[in-house]
């Protein structure tokens, strides 16, 4: 350190460079952070606290009444039961259906490989709001109405584009010849493909199951009209909200959003599992 | 020097000792394509029918009852400005994001995971927050108040910029996540070697950037953006919550056809506007980002 | 049938494969094999319960006030589930074209009912036996949604009353009894609490699934110009237009965002405002004293108000017939009536008195609405009657007139004019009679003149 014939810029500017970077990961987490800080100051305010102004940004007036009386409405628990029920079946469903058709459009050249990504994209495209009738017909007509089965093959519609494409887009960037020395040293096409390709797919499987399972945790407008008795907590309570004090409200937001924080939290260990891997 | 992602080789996977001649990618592919059309099938012609179809037959009233419509027109306009906006700046903060991730700072993982929390939300709970936000005696003036500044009324009918403004911070905000998980898992397969490699032989951050990095997260930028244009044709909640119907989008005159208005038929017409804007731009992402030397295939 | 998507795409086993094939069956049994959910409407476990769906009492509050209303009065058990209008529309019509009806009772407004004739039951028989509970005529007439028979059994009723925070009374312009105001009191006020307050302070419900379009064909035009349909472009409606252009210019520009004015009204942002008793009740709920409900303005041709209907309707083929029944008739009985009026601000649609205990926000409501029907030169003006799923598409009409004439500022005739066109097209295929405030003469087809 102190010989001055050493040129200490590079490092330096290293430093200074990390900084940088540090100021604006922290900038862009506040940016992130603000709005979720404000739904959760709201919910935990009075009602009355939300009236005034200037509103206070700090916590002055916390209460949990709002929440509470959110919470012990009719239904509530049978509810989250059934979206966490109909979540986990939507991200297991399209995970069955979807990966092999992602791995397909990986590995494969087929005819009809593009006709194939658009006729997955065709249902995404179309506002489901069109559909309300027919489907909620052809699922009476099957007797799978009102039930969770329903709104989970319907979830799995609507998420099997995403989940398709996502892991076709990883399972490109997995060498194909790691699976051939797999397949070399006697693995079977599906052995090389749990062992090996599985693992470094991870990533990608795992950012799929979030879209996945926050989109089957957030639709509304599906779940409400393939259900009557069994419903789904975003069915069962954002129509409610819609008209509800503006204190209900932000406590119904805030009370959905806490297990898909939990769900991301969970899945994100996978989705940077390799951050590292390789030299750092 | 572009660095081309591993080739696919058709052959090298298909097994020589399979009974029946189906192709492998037809036993994969199957099961998604026979779900969808089972589930999908029927209730898409219905729905899709509605459009051009009454009582009598076909019919193109409904098409024109869609056109004349006060609202249409500037719909179109917000709906294209809003993506034509968006989508370019969402890319280059999501990867921005991922970059400033990859590069391995403090806490990168905390940092990921509040990167992560829009996803979280639904679109309506969004809504919520930023018209709390921005709304005459929300928060953003609360805080100018704070400050000594006279509120601005951000959200007034009569002031189609800071509408728009509101719009694009809200659903950037929302919906880059998306982006930044699809980029982040994408980068998570691209070995760091390649571009320390570039580095020794002294190629600057942006040649690394538009030679190394971009190149290999092709397959991965091209399904963000395939998905979330076909998602940002779908989502109003957040513009209908800010502005009401100062600043209609066509996915929210569908809604408003369809709910309000009680005419399923032109609400179709006006899915079907959506259906179409959202293939033709899958398409051509799909063309305009395909694999060079691949064949056709991709 | 869900078991067979859950098979992996045969593809050449291994004993890995296998496991983990297995291993992912069990995880999803639970999923599939125990049940299809829990309930998530009270009730509606055991048979024999009757399923009531409903486009009313959607928020949590009211919705668990209505629940305990129906637990207290009504000797059936009923599974209340309350939905958005859209939801209610295609779960009626689905259910009734695959045949499969899974409801027994169905309560919604007059404009959600509507539009759902065609999967309705009559229900004249019943009003037959209710006969002695004294409806208004009106609303018997209004229940028959343009047909020859009886569609649904009122159910409650509300109107639109102008809320006043007393704040803003000390801007009333002097000699002007905020009892019986008159519109050019009511626009003289408004920019007179401009002036004085430095901002404008009145309010109205002009947002997205705001009800502003009830105030221009139940209160504003007949007001002015005695009809709502056959006068709407004549000189009066010019001058009526006008004058809502010049109210627009003296209201809080943020009015395009709200949806009920109860919110910007207790948040002290709107101090006097135009809404639907059900939409103001928040307001004075904390500080009752600190409020004045009051009557709409009256105009040249008299007070124009309208009234708001909800119905309880039988859908076809839908199950548990007797009990629904049953649930109708204590519904139509007093004390639940009084109850639903207590707890859920709609008024009662039977002949009753009512009581002198009621509640803050809800007493003012029931005096500015007595003061409302029984004044001088009061206008009764119905929602469009017997347009059925147009009732929206007509509604959108008084809309764009306000957007056109009030927002972008448009010269009022052409406006007028253009939007007569469209809404004679709509009229035209409709051939119904008109409605009040305009001439009813059955037989003739309403259209602008």
């Amino acid at each position: 350190m102190s010989t001055p014939t050493v040129d200490t810029a590079p490092l330096r500017r290293q430093r200074r460079n990390r900084i940088y970077l540090q100021i604006a990961c922290v900038t862009i987490s506040i940016f992130m952070l603000v709005p979720i800080y404000l739904i959760s100051l709201a919910a935990l305010s009075t009602r009355e606290s939300l009236n005034e102004f200037p509103l206070s940004l700090l916590p002055t007036n916390i209460s949990f009444d709002t929440l509470d009386a959110f919470l012990s409405s009719t239904g509530i628990f049978g509810a989250l039961g059934n979206s966490v029920i109909v979540g986990i079946g939507t991200v297991l469903l399209s995970a069955v259906l979807g990966i092999p058709g992602g791995y397909a459009l990986a590995r494969f050249a087929f005819p009809g490989k593009e006709p194939y990504q658009l006729f997955l994209l065709f249902t995404r495209a179309l506002p489901i709001v069109v559909l309300s009738v027919p489907l909620a017909k052809l699922f009476l007509t099957t007797n799978i109405y009102d039930t969770t089965y329903g709104v989970i093959l319907l979830h799995t519609s609507l998420a099997l584009p995403t989940t398709i494409l996502i892991s076709a887009s990883v399972f490109l960037s997995v060498p194909v010849d790691v699976e051939e020395a797999a397949r070399i040293f006697g693995c079977g096409p599906l052995g090389a493909f749990a062992r090996v390709v599985m693992p470094m797919a991870l990533p990608g499987l795992a950012a799929a199951s979030i879209f996945t399972f926050v989109m089957s945790w957030n639709e509304v407008l599906g779940a409400s009209i393939l259900t009557l008795d069994h419903r789904t907590l975003p069915a069962q309570v954002l129509t409610s909200l819609s008209d509800s004090p503006l204190a209900y409200r932000f406590a119904g937001g805030f009370a959905l959003v806490i297990p898909s924080i939990i769900f991301i939290a969970f899945m994100r260990r996978y989705l940077t599992n390799m951050w590292g891997s390789t030299i750092r | 020097m572009t660095v081309q992602s591993p080739p696919t080789r058709p052959a090298a996977v298909r097994s020589p000792h399979r009974p029946r001649r189906v192709p492998p990618a037809v036993w994969l592919i199957g099961p998604s394509i026979l779900f969808m059309a089972l589930l999908m099938g029927w209730p898409m012609v219905q729905g899709v029918l509605q459009a051009v179809q009454n009582e009598h037959g076909f019919t193109l009233d409904f098409i024109r009852q869609m056109v004349e419509d006060p609202y249409f027109w500037p719909a179109v306009r917000n709906t294209a400005l809003l993506i034509v906006v968006m989508i370019p700046l969402q890319f280059g903060i999501a990867i921005g994001m991922a970059l400033l991730l990859r590069s391995n700072p403090r806490l990168n993982k905390l940092h990921f995971f509040v990167w992560a929390i829009p996803l979280a939300l639904s679109d309506l709970a969004a809504g919520l927050v930023w018209l709390s936000i921005f709304n005459d005696r929300g928060y953003l003036n609360s805080f100018l108040k704070g400050l000594g500044i006279d509120g601005v009324p951000w959200l007034a009918y009569d002031n189609q910029a800071t509408l728009f403004f509101c719009v694009l911070i809200a659903e950037v905000w929302r919906s880059t996540s998306l982006v930044l998980v699809i980029v982040v898992a994408g980068l998570q397969g691209i070995p760091k070697d390649y571009d320390e490699a570039a580095q020794v032989f002294g190629a600057t951050f942006w040649q690394r950037l538009r030679h190394v990095t971009l190149p290999l997260l092709k397959p991965s930028l091209q399904v963000a953006l395939i998905l979330r244009t076909i998602l940002a044709f779908q989502t109003f909640a957040v513009a209908q919550a800010l502005t009401g119907q100062n600043f209609p989008l066509v996915v929210g005159e569908t809604y408003r056809w369809y709910t309000a208005l009680q005419n399923p038929n032109v609400a179709a017409a006006l899915a079907l506007v959506i259906l179409v804007a959202s293939m033709l731009t899958s398409i051509f992402y799909l063309r305009a980002l395909r694999e060079k030397g691949q064949g056709g295939t991709r | 049938m869900t078991d067979s998507y859950f098979r992996p795409p045969p593809i050449g086993p291994s004993r890995r494969s296998m496991l983990l094939a297995g291993l992912g069956t069990a995880l999803s049994l639970p999923f599939l094999s125990a049940c299809s959910g829990f309930d998530t409407s009270g009730a509606a476990a055991g048979a024999g319960s009757v399923g009531f769906l409903s486009t009313q009492f959607t928020p949590v509050e009211e919705k668990q006030r209505y629940e305990a209303v129906l637990k207290k009065f009504v000797k059936v058990p009923v599974a209340y589930n309350s939905v958005a209008n859209n939801v209610f529309a295609s779960t009626v019509q689905s259910q009734e074209e695959s045949g499969n009806v899974r409801l027994s009772l169905l309560g919604g407004l007059h404009g959600d009912l509507a539009p759902l004739s065609k999967s309705l039951d009559d229900v004249d028989y019943l009003l037959r036996d209710l006969a002695g509970s004294g409806f208004s005529k009106d609303i018997l007439e209004l229940a028959k949604v343009g047909g020859p028979t009886s569609k649904y059994v009122p159910w409650m009723q509300a109107t639109y009353l102008v809320a006043v925070n007393k704040k803003a009374l000390e801007w009333l312009p002097s000699g002007v009894d905020v009892n019986d105001l008159r519109y050019e009191d009511y626009l003289a006020w408004a920019k007179a609490a401009k002036k004085g307050a430095g901002r404008p302070v009145f309010g109205m419900p002009a947002g997205p699934k705001g009800l502003h379009h009830r105030f221009y064909q139940g209160f504003l035009l007949p007001s002015f110009t005695g009809g709502q349909i056959t006068t709407f472009r004549n000189p009066d409606a010019v001058t009526a237009w006008n004058y809502m252009r010049e109210l627009w210019d003296n209201m809080v520009p943020a009015s395009t965002n709200y949806d009920a004015m109860q919110e910007p009204l207790a948040r002290g942002e709107v101090l006097v405002a135009w809404d639907h008793v059900a939409r103001l009740v928040g307001a004075p709920a904390a500080k009752p004293e600190d409020w004045l409900m009051v009557p709409a303005p009256r105009g040249p041709k008299g007070r124009g108000y309208m009234l708001i209907v909800a119905g309880l309707a039988l859908p076809k083929g839908g199950l548990e017939r007797e009990r629904s029944e049953q649930v109708i008739r204590s519904l139509m009985e007093p004390p639940t009536q009084i109850e639903t009026l207590r707890k859920n601000a709609f008024f009662p649609v039977i002949q009753t008195e009512l009581p002198t205990d009621l509640a803050g926000a809800i007493a003012l409501e029931a005096a500015a609405v007595r003061r409302q029907q029984r004044s001088p030169g009061a206008l009764l003006a119905l929602p469009p009657v017997g347009v059925g799923a147009k009732d929206g598409e007509v509604s959108q009409i008084f809309k764009n007139c306000f957007q056109e004439i009030c927002l972008n500022g448009s010269p009022v005739q052409p406006v007028l004019d253009q939007q007569a066109t469209q809404l004679n097209t709509i009229l035209k295929a409709l051939a119904v009679p008109c409605w009040a405030p305009d001439p009813v003469s059955p037989g003739t087809k309403c259209e602008v003149a």
